[in-house]
């Protein structure tokens, strides 16, 4: 793919708040079609950068360029052409549904049908409804709505499952899952690697302003080494971490306070080798957990800390 | 370029007037604000309420009966108080010596009558108030005249009461200005403000919206309201307490249109930077309360020290104030309201210009 269809192409990017730094030479190549998600912790420069490529910031420096043209020069044509979700917008409590979409419908001189765009959200039954009285994903599906409804090229969803609750997340992803079905390009940014994993078709994982690692979910994952891992928890005596790496199978270990969590190849070959490994060492299981490596992992092995701290 | 597949096919219609986005724009306006049942009391309601209430405080009495006390001790008092009950412009209150010293302390009677002896008569009362000097002019004129005296000349009266010299007439055009301002100030600033505050702003230029006609609908809604406001307001005045309207419709309409402009300018003005409520409301209040002192709503602003007038002729509230009063009671042109129209005005680009500058999208 070259950079020329690039839908969205960033360069060398950086962005600076005084001796803050939070966008530290970033480059990302967005193709048309895809989903695409910058997934990094709170604080990593998600939403900096996707500002800055919705042409709401100014980049410090770097080059940024939106489906083949440049905010510089053609900020009235870009905007007619791109959907845009941002974090924690509060649309006008006292219109009801299909005015706030009608409003913004306005502001395009072409797009779909209000009604139409309600109903793809699954909104029809609030169509009347003050926004004042709706739930917080039926909110964040308005706001999808209005982001859509100018039939945009390029979609920019910043966090669009932020602060919901599981069910009306699962909604959200359905939505979007159809958008990315129909072929429709779109950017996103979370914190969520179940979001990035189900949503995207690739992935830059973004830390300190820094795309730190690039590729589909299952790549990323793949590079790991391994497709699983083991957490456990000892309730005394210590175990040698040096012995720990040298079973079959296992390709990483970590230990924190008493807490392992090793990555491994083959679960059914190393399980059975890191328990005869513990009651070598006499010791007793307080945990045991197993679960197939993610995102997360991909973050941890990367970074040492994990996407969501305490999560 | 991309030419991804579309999940539905583009529609392009033509539009009706309904669907352009300052039509738009100021739809929201309106319904965003008559779906706020305190914003509408507070245009709408509470200015007539007040109106209603200074002019019921001030409203013209038939002329008052002065009650005159007089001494029933003496044998002369008989005749006396037979003279003063005959003018039906005094009334007489019998009392003893020390209830008539009360009564007159205290403001209850306005002179007290003292026969001394066979026609003589001493008048008690305080020289320092008119309605007592009043009333010791009509007590010893009904005494003299019960007593004989003839006038020399011969007199009549002939009353000339005339709208547009009482209170209720110099309060509803200064009213009808305090609300312009109100209006503008805060119908337009706390609308800007709790946009940006909630991020609506920040998504509406990610948009394709023009921002001149965002700016432009607050304007152009504010102008739609006037005709509301300034109609329910000037309508309950000439209506319920007969002010006169002398000015021609197009000078009231003018001068109303002016003024609104450069309130609902200096609204914009105001909000363009602030991010919060609270730093909205002191701002606001920053502004106002100057002209809520200054600019001669309730009484004349001519009270003021001359050393404070040019700053006070500046205040654009004092200008709408006293080109309302000057063509709604006098019935003036335009043209002499020239001085004040062009205060309005000026605030007016003054205040758009600076607001345009520093306005914050974000």
């Amino acid at each position: 793919m070259t950079t020329a269809a690039a839908a969205l192409a960033v360069r060398a990017l950086h962005k600076r708040y005084g001796d803050v730094v939070a966008v530290d030479g970033l480059d990302l190549e967005v193709r048309p079609g895809e989903c695409f998600g910058l997934l990094g912790p709170n604080g990593a420069g998600k939403t900096t950068t996707i500002e800055i490529c919705e042409g709401l910031l100014e980049a410090t420096s770097g080059e940024v360029e939106v489906l083949g043209r440049r905010w510089a020069s053609d900020e009235r044509e870009l905007r007619q052409l791109l959907g845009i979700q941002l974090q924690e917008t509060q649309l006008a409590e006292k219109l009801t549904v299909r005015e706030t979409v009608r409003l913004f419908r306005s502001f395009y001189e072409r797009g779909r049908e209000p009604d139409e765009v309600i109903a793809l959200v699954q909104l029809e039954e609030k169509t009347r409804a003050r926004v004042g009285s709706l739930s917080g994903g039926q909110k964040q599906r308005l706001a999808l709505a209005c982001a859509l409804v100018g039939d945009p090229q390029l979609l920019f969803l910043d966090e669009p499952t932020t602060g919901l609750d599981p069910q009306a997340r699962r909604q959200l992803w359905e939505l979007i899952g159809e958008l990315r079905a129909g072929g429709r390009t779109i950017v996103l940014t979370t914190h969520y690697m179940e979001e990035a994993e189900r949503l995207c078709d690739r992935v830059a994982i973004v830390d300190h302003g820094r795309a730190i690692a690039l590729g589909t979910p299952r790549t990323l994952v793949q590079s790991l080494g391994a497709d699983h891992v083991v957490e456990f928890a000892l309730g005394d005596a210590p175990i040698d971490a040096e012995r720990l790496s040298r079973l079959e199978g296992v390709r990483s270990v970590r230990s924190n306070n008493g807490s392992w969590s090793l990555t491994v190849a083959e679960l059914h070959v190393a399980l059975p080798a890191i328990l005869a490994e513990v009651e070598r060492r006499g010791a007793t299981l307080a945990e045991l957990r197993t679960h197939s490596a993610t995102l997360d992992d991909v973050f941890v092995s990367l970074t040492g800390r994990r996407l969501r701290e305490g999560a | 370029m991309s030419t991804s597949a579309r999940v539905a096919p583009v529609v392009r219609e033509r539009r009706g007037l309904r669907e352009y986005p300052l039509t738009q724009l100021v739809m929201v306006r309106f319904l965003e604000f008559w779906r706020e049942p305190e914003a509408v009391f507070w245009v709408f309601i509470f200015p007539i309420l007040l109106a209603a209430g200074l002019g019921i405080a001030f409203r013209q009495r038939a002329p008052e009966v002065v009650k005159v006390g007089v001494l029933m001790s003496d044998e002369h008092a008989g005749v006396i108080s037979d003279a003063v009950a005959h003018d039906s412009r005094l009334e007489v209150v019998p009392l003893d010596d020390s209830a008539g010293m009360h009564a007159l302390r205290t403001g209850r009677i306005a002179l007290f009558v003292v026969p001394r002896a066979e026609r003589t008569v001493e008048y008690r009362y305080d020289d320092t108030r008119p309605d007592a000097r009043n009333a010791r002019l009509l007590v010893d004129d009904a005494i003299q005249r019960a007593g004989g005296r003839r006038d020399v000349a011969t007199a009549r009266d002939r009353h000339v009461r005339e709208p547009g010299a009482r209170y209720i007439d110099f309060v509803i055009p200064g009213l009808l200005a305090m609300n312009l301002m109100g209006s503008g100030i805060w119908g337009v600033g706390f609308t800007i403000v709790e946009a940006r505050r909630k991020k609506l702003l920040k998504r509406l230029v990610a948009t394709p919206m023009s921002r001149s006609q965002y700016l432009a609908s607050f304007i152009l809604a504010r102008l739609a309201m006037l005709v509301l406001e300034v109609g329910g307001l000037l309508g309950f005045g000439i209506w319920v307490f007969g002010v006169p309207a002398r000015g021609s419709v197009g000078t009231i309409v003018m001068v109303t249109l002016t003024a609104a402009l450069a309130f609902s300018a200096i609204g914009l003005l105001v909000a363009s930077r602030v991010r919060t409520m609270e730093g909205a409301s002191g701002l606001m209040n920053l502004v106002m309360l100057p002209m809520w002192i200054f600019s001669g709503v309730f009484f004349s602003a001519s009270n003021f020290p001359n050393a404070a007038q040019p700053f006070i002729q500046a205040l654009p509230l004092t200008a709408a104030a006293d080109a309302l009063r000057a063509t709604l009671l006098e019935g003036a042109s335009l043209g002499s309201l020239a001085g004040e129209l062009g205060i309005l005005g000026a605030w007016l680009l003054v205040a758009f210009a600076a607001a345009l500058a520093l306005f914050r999208w974000r």
